[in-house]
């Protein structure tokens, strides 16, 4: 590189940085102020979290020391507990397996080679079954393990992967209710619609959970888990219709009129022309849906279920390590926030995606 | 035959089919709870509402003791979720306001700061950062070595003391709703079309005088509601282990604000960058042209129209956020469904509480959504508005 070409190099550099921060006197001071903030911020993290920290199980004595930053040994001596609960000690592996099936299973359907119903629909099925057997056992040689034992990152997991197996489905008839042209049909899904979304999750969940036994006959009742995770699946299934409801909004309505002019019978014109078109109208909205689906999953701490947040809390419950909150939160807090971050960037992905390709 | 084979007779046939089995599996369930109520000797209907409940709540704006009954308790509840909307749907606005706007700056360090903060609190689910934040109050010194800042707000691991009225907290309350409404009224009557022309001397007296009635009103109703032979304001004091006299925000209220408010004012963040991207950037170069300042750009062009765009999407969100405040179980603070969930442990009569519960939630979500939707279209660009 000559001389002149370094020196407009630096002069490009000093007036882009001049532009982006230093516009005006105003701007200037603004910049600064942030900076500073900023780094206060980042650093005072960075000297808890990375210089002061203990790492090791074993020196868990250091953490109590005044000058101690985060106590990682807290997440070294337990993070077994924190991922698989109460899951038995020597099968830990499945359950990381079957956990890291779900993730591929979610990964695979983000490729839009694999975009269509059938495809999507056994590689969910297998990811979805192949996490089931792994964690419950009782075939294969795989020694069987209880539901009640499951506990942890897995849980969550499962509970994740059931309201998505069965919320799906269960949107599209919501939604194909909610499109008949038969009134009282309509209306009444508009109102089981309405009223679902207007109630907090959480009150479903309790009464999932709670009050469905009273009401439905004892062979019912099933496990509490599975009733949660059904009214889980039917509060998604709710949102989810709504979304897709928008989705086919934005078909044009030829589409399914020129379908009908051909002779196409309902369920084709709905299978073949209205369905695929909404859905991929739909699509950033119905990430976002997973999105906040995967969060909300957290709220089954509140009914009493082993789930992240709750072996987290039993991590630290102890009183050898009940300092060590602010650690396991963070923790759980990564956790949660790698899965969250990398679906919601690629929501935005796909967004504009979309966006350039209708311009 | 013919008539089987007749669509309309089928469809009619399909939708009265449908309504009939709901009718019958509610009826079934309705059945069902019957007797599993009458085995467990509970009898139904809303009688219980009178009996007493024997359990205290933390936090309560009406008077309420163990000797109350589950009518009061639910109340009380239902109160401390109003409470808790009124004071996190403003906060969390402002907050997303403030970042939602630093987002868009040209300013590119503000951008950075905005989108960590965004990028930060939107990708962690609330309940943990509620936890997270309730740990971190609770950590906070005793009130022997509170953190005070100008020695009338002090900062405890019991709660946040501050100064107060020596007033019951729903008059306070009512005081400062008529104030902001004859604040209301006044912008009315100053800028509505309908006294348009009103001659601006009038203006200015009338509203002078809205403002007067509001202050009077408010003044009255605290000097006639105030406890008899204590000072108006009292400053929190130190006796004995704990902080006495003031207001005290308790940590569980606290922990509530914070989270839902910057954990809402994340997710209004987006909404509202999303709504100034979304007005054209002619308009705010028509501004230019015809030479107003950047803050009148801002002010009179890009943020009436950027409102005007993300209404409906921020409708949805208040109701989202008024739904939130339901985790608050999770910490113990008594919202209306941690009063109704230990009413039911307590009392048994499930059905009903249920019942009011959801009743609740539906009223107060319809509410808000009915209120804004009114404001959405009172505001909306209508006819030859629509430019954009």
């Amino acid at each position: 590189m000559t001389s002149s070409q370094s020196a407009s190099f630096f002069q490009s550099t000093f007036l882009n940085l001049r532009r982006d921060f230093f516009s005006s006197k105003i701007g200037g001071t603004v910049s600064l102020l942030l900076l500073t903030l900023l780094i206060f911020v980042l650093w005072t993290a960075f000297d808890w979290a990375i210089l002061r920290a203990i790492w090791l199980a074993e020196d868990h004595q250091l953490c109590k020391l005044d000058d101690a930053g985060a106590c990682w040994s807290v997440i070294a001596a337990r993070w077994r507990l924190i991922l698989f609960g109460l899951y038995p000690y020597d099968e830990h592996w499945r359950s990381a397996l079957g956990c890291f099936a779900v993730v591929l299973t979610v990964v695979l359907s983000c490729i839009p080679r694999f975009w269509s119903a059938k495809k999507i629909g056994t590689i969910w099925l297998l990811g979805y079954g192949s996490f089931y057997i792994l964690m419950q056992g009782g075939i294969f040689g795989l020694s069987s393990v209880s539901i009640d034992q499951w506990g942890g990152l897995a849980l969550t997991v499962f509970v994740f992967a059931s309201v998505a197996v069965i919320g799906m489905p269960l949107a599209v008839i919501l939604l194909l209710m909610r499109r008949s042209e038969m009134p009282i049909i309509s209306q009444t899904t508009g109102v089981i619609i309405d009223v679902v979304r207007a109630l907090p999750l959480l009150t479903i969940l309790f009464a999932a959970a709670v009050v469905l036994p009273f009401v439905i006959p004892g062979w019912m009742h099933g496990d509490k888990l599975y009733r949660v995770i059904l009214g889980f699946a039917l509060f998604f299934a709710c949102y989810q219709a709504e979304i897709l409801r928008g989705g086919v909004q934005a078909v044009a309505a030829g589409q399914e009129e020129a379908a009908k002019a051909l002779g196409l019978s309902y369920w084709h014109r709905v299978s073949r022309i209205v369905l695929p078109q909404a859905f991929r109208a739909a699509l950033p909205p119905t990430i976002n849906q997973f999105v906040v689906t995967f969060k909300d999953t957290s709220i089954i701490t509140i009914i009493g279920f082993f789930e992240i947040l709750a072996s987290g809390a039993a991590a630290f419950g102890s009183a050898e390590w009940g300092f060590a909150y602010v650690e396991v939160y963070v923790f759980i807090g990564l956790i949660y926030f790698s899965f969250v971050f990398c679906l919601s960037r690629y929501g935005a992905y796909l967004e504009r995606r979309h966006t350039i390709a209708t311009r | 035959m013919k008539t089987i084979r007749n669509q309309k007779v089928q469809r009619l046939f399909i939708q009265y089919g449908f309504l009939g089995s709901l009718l019958f599996l509610l009826i079934f369930s309705i059945l069902i709870a019957r007797d599993n109520l009458a085995a467990q000797g509970i009898t139904s209907g809303f009688a219980f509402l009178q009996r007493t409940t024997g359990w205290e709540v933390g936090f309560s704006l009406i008077p309420y003791e163990a000797g109350d009954n589950y009518g009061r308790v639910i109340l009380v509840g239902f109160l401390n979720t109003l409470l808790l909307g009124a004071i996190t749907l403003p906060l969390a606005t402002v907050l997303g306001v403030i970042v939602g706007v630093m987002r868009t700056l040209d300013n590119k360090m503000s951008r950075i700061v905005g989108t960590t903060y965004v990028e930060i609190f939107r990708n962690i689910p609330l309940i943990l950062q509620l936890l997270v934040w309730y740990a971190l109050l609770r950590a906070l010194p005793p009130p022997r070595s509170a953190i005070s800042i100008g020695e009338s707000v002090f900062l405890t691991g019991r709660g946040i003391f501050m100064p107060g009225f020596n007033v019951p907290a729903l008059w306070t309350i009512a005081a400062f709703l008529i104030l902001l409404t004859s604040l209301f009224v006044m912008q009315w009557f100053r800028k509505a079309r309908r006294f348009y022309h009103v001659a601006a001397q009038t203006k200015r007296n009338g509203s002078l005088a809205i403002i007067g009635i509001g202050l009077v009103v408010a003044a009255g109703i605290i000097t006639a509601t105030r406890e008899a032979g204590l000072p108006l304001v009292t400053f929190p004091s130190l006796k004995g282990l704990n902080f006495r006299g003031g207001l005290n925000l308790t940590t569980e209220i606290s922990a509530m604000i914070l989270a839902i408010s910057v954990y809402g004012g994340a997710y209004i963040a987006e909404i509202i960058r999303a709504g100034f991207n979304a007005v054209p950037s002619g308009q705010a170069e028509a501004g230019r042209a015809v030479g107003l300042s950047e803050w009148n750009i801002f002010s009179r062009i890009r943020l009436p129209l950027a409102v005007r765009i993300v209404m409906p999407t921020l409708i949805n969100q208040y109701v989202w956020l008024m739904k939130a405040t339901t985790l608050g179980v999770a910490i113990g603070f008594s919202d209306y469904f941690a009063v109704i969930s230990t009413s039911i442990s307590q009392s048994g009569q499930t059905l009903e509480l249920i019942g009011l519960l959801m009743g609740g939630f539906v009223l107060v979500n319809y509410f808000i959504a009915w209120a804004l939707n009114r404001l959405n279209d009172a505001i909306k660009l209508q006819g030859t508005q629509l430019r954009i």
